[in-house]
C-alpha cells in the first residue's frame, strides 16, 4: 500500500493553492466515483416509487394493493395470467395487480432497512461509546452480550421468536407484540446493534488515546462533553458507512423471513413475500418471479455501491 | 493455550446456557394458548384438560419447568438422549426424526462451505494478483452482486433456467447418497452453489483485501527480492498471512451458514432440518421448533469452538491469554 499522496488525493493542482475542506475533498472523491451515483440515482428513485406509491396507484393505475381481478387476471385453472396494457408487471397468484404491489413493497423494504437499522444505530453507538470510552467492567459485560448475539443463528432463533409472537392475532408478552412489520423491524434491531456496537467500541478505544482527549480533559472538560464533542465527531465517517452497508443486509433479512412466510403479513405487500408467491408458480408465471427480485436486487445494489462509495470516499486508503 | 482452550469452552457453555433460557422462553411466552387443548379432543372438558397438563408438567410453576427441560436435555428422556420431547404433529419423539432428516442438511452445509471457501479464497486471490485489470473488475462485480442478490431469488431463477427451461439439471428433492451417489452430487448442485454465493462473494473480498495488504509488507519484499518465483511468493509468503482474517471469519460464519440452509431447504424441498423447522411454525408444532432451534444454536457454538481451537493452534502467533 502506498502511503505516497499524489496530488489528487490531497486535492492540490498545479496552479491552485487554496487548501479544500476535508468535505470538499470528500465530496470530490464520492463525485468521481461513478458506481457511487449510480447507487444514488437508483435510492433516489426507489424512494420516489416509496413515496408515491400510494398516489401512483390510486390516481394513474386506479388498483388497489389488495384489490382482486380474479375475472380479468386469473384463467381457467385460476393460475395468473401475465402483463398486458393494464397489468404492466401481471398479476400475483390472487388476482391482484403486481405492479401495485411492488411499488407497494418499497414502501416496505425501506421502511424495514431505514427503521430497523435506525434502531440498531442507535443502541449500537450508545452502547459502543459506553463500552470503549469507559473500559472495565462496563466493557466486559458489554462486550460479552454482543458476542452472544453474534453467535447466536439469527435466523433459526428469529422463526422461534416469530412462531411465537406471529402465529396468533393476540401477539405474545400480553399483546404488546403484535405479528407484523413491527415485530420483524425489532427482531432485526434487536440482532443488529451488536455489529454497530463493535465497530463503535473499537474506534472510541483508539481515539480515546490521542493527546486531543488528553487536552481537553486538562482544559476541565466533562466526560459527556469529550464524547460529544471530541469523540462522536470522529466517528461519524466509520458509523456512516457501517450503516449504510447494513441497510441491504436488514432489507434482505426482512425478505428472506416474509419468503420462508414468517416475515409481514399478506396484506402488508413485501417483495419476499411476492417470491414466496411466486415459488409456487414460477414454471407458469414468471413475471411473478422476476420483477419482485429485479427491484430487491436494485435496492440491495444500490445500498452497497453508495456504501463502499462512502467508504472509499471517506478513508481514501481502502480505495486499492 | 490450555487456559485459552479452558476459557473458550466455558464461553461456549455460557452460550449453550443463554441458548437453554431463549429456546424456552420461546416456548413458555408462546401464545396460541394451552398446548394441552390439542390433545384434549374435540370438547374439551376441564378436567381432562387438567390432567393432560399434569401428565406433560405444564402445571408446574415456569422455573419448574425449565429445570425440567434443561434436564432433560442434557440427562435424556424417555425417549433417550438428548431429551428433545415428542412432536404435537405426529406424536413421535422428535430425536428419531431428527436423526433421519440431519443428513440432508448436513450434506447441504458442507458442500456449501467447501465451494464458498474455494471460490471466495480463489475469486479473491487472482482478483489481487491482477490488480485493476478488467479481471479484478469482473471479479470484483461479482462478489458486488454476490453480497446484493437474495439467495432464495437466485434459486428460483437458477431452477426455471436449469430445470424448466434448459432440462440440464434434476429439480426440487433429495436423493440419499447411499442410494445413488450421481444422483445426490446433481440434485445438490445447484443449492451449494446458491447457498455458497453470497459468503463466496464476502471472501473473495476479504481475500482480495487482506492479500493486496500482504504483498505490500517487506517480508513479501525480501522474498521477492531473494529471486523466489511470484506464484512462489504468493502462496507461500502472502496467502498464508492473509488467511487468517478468514479463518476467524469462517468461524463465525458457521451461524449464518444454518440460517442459508433454512432458505435453501425451502426452495430445492429438501426435507432437511430448516425445510423441518418451518413447517413446524406453521403447523404449530412448538416442540419441534424449539428443539430444531436448540440443536442448530448448539452445533453453530461447537463448531466455532471447533474451529478457534483449531486455529489457535494452526497460528503460533495466536497466543491467548
Amino acid at each position: 500500500m502506498e502511503t505516497a499522496l499524489d496530488p489528487l488525493e490531497t486535492g492540490l493542482r498545479e496552479g491552485e493553492d487554496v487548501a479544500k475542506s476535508p468535505r470538499q475533498l470528500i465530496w470530490e472523491r464520492f463525485k468521481a466515483d461513478r458506481a457511487a451515483l449510480l447507487g444514488v440515482l437508483l435510492l433516489a428513485l426507489l424512494s420516489l416509487c416509496a413515496i408515491f406509491a400510494g398516489v401512483i396507484s390510486r390516481d394513474l393505475i386506479h388498483h388497489g394493493a389488495n384489490q382482486l381481478f380474479e375475472t380479468q387476471m386469473l384463467n381457467q385453472f385460476g393460475l395468473p395470467n401475465g402483463p398486458n396494457s393494464h397489468f404492466w408487471f401481471g398479476s400475483d397468484s390472487e388476482g391482484r395487480d403486481l405492479l401495485v404491489r411492488v411499488l407497494y413493497g418499497t414502501r416496505t423494504s425501506l421502511f424495514i432497512g431505514v427503521v430497523a437499522t435506525g434502531i440498531a444505530f442507535v443502541i449500537g453507538v450508545v452502547v459502543g461509546l459506553l463500552a470503549g470510552y469507559f473500559g472495565g467492567v462496563i466493557d466486559t459485560l458489554i462486550s460479552r452480550v454482543a458476542d452472544i448475539f453474534l453467535a447466536l443463528p439469527l435466523l433459526l432463533i428469529a422463526i422461534g421468536i416469530v412462531a411465537a409472537c406471529g402465529t396468533s392475532a393476540r401477539g405474545c408478552l400480553h399483546g404488546t407484540l403484535q405479528p407484523g412489520l413491527k415485530l420483524v423491524t425489532i427482531i432485526i434491531a434487536l440482532f443488529s446493534w451488536p455489529y454497530i456496537a463493535r465497530i463503535v467500541r473499537g474506534n472510541v478505544i483508539s481515539i480515546r488515546e490521542k493527546e486531543f482527549i488528553e487536552a481537553s480533559r486538562a482544559l476541565g472538560a466533562t466526560n459527556g462533553w469529550i464524547i460529544r464533542r471530541e469523540i462522536l465527531p470522529n466517528l461519524v465517517a466509520p458509523i456512516i458507512v457501517y450503516a449504510t452497508l447494513l441497510i441491504p443486509n436488514n432489507i434482505l433479512f426482512e425478505a428472506t423471513l416474509s419468503f420462508l412466510g414468517v416475515g409481514v403479513p399478506d396484506q402488508t405487500p413485501s417483495w419476499g413475500g411476492m417470491l414466496r408467491d411466486a415459488s409456487g408458480v414460477f414454471d407458469v408465471a414468471w413475471w411473478l418471479m422476476v420483477f419482485p427480485g429485479l427491484f430487491l436486487l436494485a435496492t440491495t445494489l444500490a445500498f452497497n455501491l453508495v456504501g463502499d462509495g462512502l467508504r472509499d470516499a471517506l478513508d481514501p486508503k481502502t480505495s486499492r | 493455550m490450555t487456559r485459552y482452550v479452558i476459557r473458550r469452552v466455558l464461553w461456549a457453555a455460557l452460550v449453550v446456557f443463554v441458548v437453554t433460557l431463549l429456546t424456552f422462553a420461546i416456548f413458555f411466552l408462546l401464545p396460541s394458548g394451552d398446548p394441552a387443548y390439542r390433545f384434549a379432543g374435540r370438547q374439551p372438558n376441564p378436567q381432562i384438560v387438567a390432567e393432560i397438563r399434569h401428565r406433560f408438567g405444564l402445571d408446574n410453576k415456569w422455573y419448574v419447568q425449565y429445570g425440567i427441560y434443561v434436564k432433560h436435555l442434557f440427562l435424556g428422556d424417555q425417549y433417550g438422549w438428548p431429551g428433545l420431547g415428542f412432536s404435537y404433529n405426529s406424536r413421535e419423539p422428535i430425536r428419531t426424526e431428527l436423526a433421519n432428516r440431519a443428513p440432508k442438511t448436513l450434506s447441504l452445509a458442507i458442500g456449501a462451505a467447501i465451494l464458498w471457501l474455494a471460490m471466495g479464497i480463489s475469486i479473491g486471490v487472482v482478483s489481487a494478483v491482477k490488480r485493476r485489470t478488467i479481471v479484478d473488475r469482473l471479479a470484483m462485480g461479482f462478489a458486488l452482486f454476490g453480497v446484493s442478490t437474495p439467495v432464495f431469488w437466485i434459486g428460483l431463477l437458477g431452477l426455471y433456467v436449469f430445470w424448466q427451461r434448459l432440462h440440464i439439471l434434476p429439480g426440487t428433492g433429495y436423493v440419499p447418497f447411499t442410494q445413488n451417489p450421481v444422483q445426490w452430487f446433481l440434485h445438490l448442485l445447484q443449492p451449494w452453489f446458491v447457498l455458497a454465493l453470497l459468503y463466496a462473494a464476502f471472501y473473495a473480498r476479504m481475500t482480495r483485501g487482506s492479500l493486496i495488504e500482504a504483498l505490500g509488507e517487506d517480508y513479501v519484499r525480501t522474498a521477492r527480492a531473494k529471486g523466489l518465483s511470484e506464484t512462489r511468493v504468493i502462496l507461500k509468503h502472502g496467502l498464508p498471512a492473509s488467511l487468517a482474517p478468514i479463518a476467524t471469519m469462517f468461524g463465525m460464519d458457521i451461524a449464518l451458514l444454518v440460517g442459508g440452509a433454512i432458505v435453501t431447504e425451502s426452495i430445492f424441498n429438501i426435507q432437511g432440518l430448516g425445510y423441518w423447522v418451518i413447517q413446524s411454525v406453521f403447523t404449530q408444532d412448538f416442540p419441534v421448533v424449539v428443539a430444531i432451534v436448540f440443536v442448530g444454536a448448539c452445533a453453530v457454538v461447537i463448531m466455532s469452538l471447533v474451529v478457534d481451537i483449531a486455529y489457535a493452534f494452526l497460528d503460533p502467533r495466536v497466543r491467548y491469554t
